[in-house]
């Protein structure tokens, strides 16, 4: 799991009411301060006193926060609330000039994809994941990792789909053999995708415990990119007659059936 | 309120902790007796509660409560209780002059696009008010239903962004409780009521989900509730805590049962 940090791109983490996800994503965004690099958060549905619990000071100080939780609407009228609401703060964030490998953390994309037209987030999200070119030839080239929130029960297979096909990773948050598990899927250009369940527990400091991997036999059940395997498939007996056979089937005479030959 | 279902919520009045929102829900079974309970448990709490009443007239939350122990009317009087008349004050919007807008004014727009009147109501029946008088506890805000408001027009986007405000202005800002009742559509394939319960369940710190039997109607037990407690921003080192119970509703109470342990069947 630690390699979804070595790629830039869009990480998707897709929770559910029964496994949440936030605590997994603060604890990718713990690993990533502590990496040095600079954290930008886009937070619409906890107040920035709960995202920053349970961070030191050496993680809460590389954290740029964007609060759209207090006013995301205007609703106020008393100018607290993010120019431009949700656009405005997305795109505020595609205009940072910090140099050097950054984190942007979107909580959470559902909130995002509830309030603002698929194509305009995709796009938005096209555009910040794949700023990892600087201008000028000379600058070295930055590495952009963008992590998304995703509540999977909120959106239909269209949105879903979209998102997807962004993505370098998905990462499923589920339970597996009673402990919580992330089925990992990893779609790079011109590589074939991989697929990986980890075991994993979230350490109170926000600590990410890796724990052995399941046995082989007991690969993801969830996998949205495989179709689903056909139950006709291999049989060893027919499911339908030829007419041939029917034919045969009809005319046979039953050994209780009354017949003048007997 | 229900001195059974305190103890599988390991609560009290005294004890009652802030900063929460409590999602009900039902699904084949009328969970109305959970929002009976927690309106009295709150006045109990001696909490300030906006009570926002979509479904029943004040009469009927009245009658039940006072079986429960609490008096509406007198906790009206004494400013504890401010209460939203849903049925009666609908009314108003269509037939009496409205100086500021109504908190139900979407009923008479036709392309309503947001419930911020309803918000500011809120808002202003639960902010602190220094003039002397006892201050209450913590202010509450008690909802029966929202699905109610989808039924009514508004979109699920604009229901979960009043939701949204009143999470920032109530749990937050003021540091009191929110008690929600959605209805689960179940088999009706209500998208919009689905997002609604999942979206709520995404910021729920408690769910209480009462169930009705798969094998229908009984006697002897008229349902059973699942509790959830979640930490929507606690780390997983263990799975969220669930407990199933069933339980039989009676004149004055509500008795609680392990899954098969009815009275009536041992």
């Amino acid at each position: 799991m630690l390699d979804l940090l070595a790629v830039g791109g869009l990480v998707l983490l897709r929770d559910s009411v029964e496994w949440e996800g936030r605590s997994l994503l603060k604890a990718l965004i713990k690993k990533s301060a502590l990496c040095g690099e600079q954290v930008h958060i886009l937070s619409c549905e906890v107040s920035e006193e709960e995202f920053r619990e349970g961070f030191d000071s050496d993680v809460n100080n590389r954290l740029v926060y964007y609060d759209l939780f207090r006013d995301p609407l205007n609703w106020s009228k008393t100018g607290e609330a993010f120019p431009g609401g949700p656009l405005g703060a997305l795109r505020a964030i595609c205009k940072r000039t910090d140099s050097g490998p950054v984190t942007i953390a979107l909580d959470s994309l559902s909130w995002l994809l509830l309030h603002l037209p698929c194509t305009m987030l995709c796009q938005t999200l096209h555009a910040l994941s794949r700023q990892d070119v600087c201008p000028g030839d000379s600058s070295p080239v930055r590495q952009v990792r963008v992590l998304g929130l995703l509540h999977e029960e909120l959106h239909g297979p269209g949105p879903m789909a979209a998102l997807s096909s962004l993505a370098q990773t998905e990462v499923t948050l589920s339970c597996t053999m009673g402990q919580a598990s992330a089925h990992i899927h990893c779609q790079r250009p011109r590589q074939r995708p991989t697929h990986q369940t980890q075991l994993f527990s979230i350490l109170p400091d926000f600590s990410l415990d890796l724990q052995e991997g399941p046995p082989p036999e007991s690969q993801p059940h969830l996998d949205p990119h495989t179709p689903p395997v056909d139950p006709m498939a291999h049989l060893t007996f027919n499911l339908r007659l030829s007419n041939k056979e029917r034919e045969a089937k009809d005319s046979l005479t039953l050994p209780f059936q009354f017949s003048s030959e007997k | 309120m229900f001195p059974e279902l305190n103890n599988l919520l390991n609560t009290t009045p005294d004890r009652a902790e802030q900063g929460k929102l409590t999602l009900l829900c039902d699904v084949k079974t009328d969970g109305s007796f959970l929002v009976h309970h927690f309106l009295s448990f709150y006045l109990k709490a001696n909490c300030k509660v906006c009570f926002v009443a979509l479904i029943q007239s004040f009469s009927h939350y009245n009658i039940v409560g006072q079986k429960l122990g609490v008096n509406l009317t007198m906790a009206r009087e004494r400013g504890q209780l401010v209460f939203l008349e849903g049925l009666k004050s609908s009314v108003d919007v269509f037939f009496q002059a409205q100086k500021e807008p109504h908190p139900l004014q979407f009923l008479r727009e036709a392309n309503a696009g947001n419930l911020q009147p309803l918000y500011e109501f809120v808002r202003e029946a639960l902010k602190p008010v220094n003039n002397g008088e006892a201050a209450w506890r913590c202010p509450v805000l008690l909802v029966d239903d929202l699905s109610v408001l989808l039924s009514l027009g508004m979109g699920v986007v604009a229901v979960l962004d009043f939701i949204h405000y009143c999470r920032v202005a109530v749990c937050w800002e003021l540091k009191g409780n929110m008690v929600v009742l959605v209805h689960d559509s179940d088999d009706a394939e209500d998208e919009e009521n689905d997002i609604l319960l999942n979206g709520l369940s995404h910021q729920s710190h408690l769910i209480l989900r009462a169930e009705g039997l798969a094998t229908g109607f009984c006697r002897d037990v008229h349902g059973q509730l699942r509790i959830l407690w979640r930490r929507p921003s606690q780390p997983t080192a263990q799975r969220d805590r669930s407990l199933t119970y069933q339980y039989k509703i009676q004149d004055k109470s509500v008795s609680f049962f392990a899954k098969g342990m009815s009275p009536a069947v041992l």
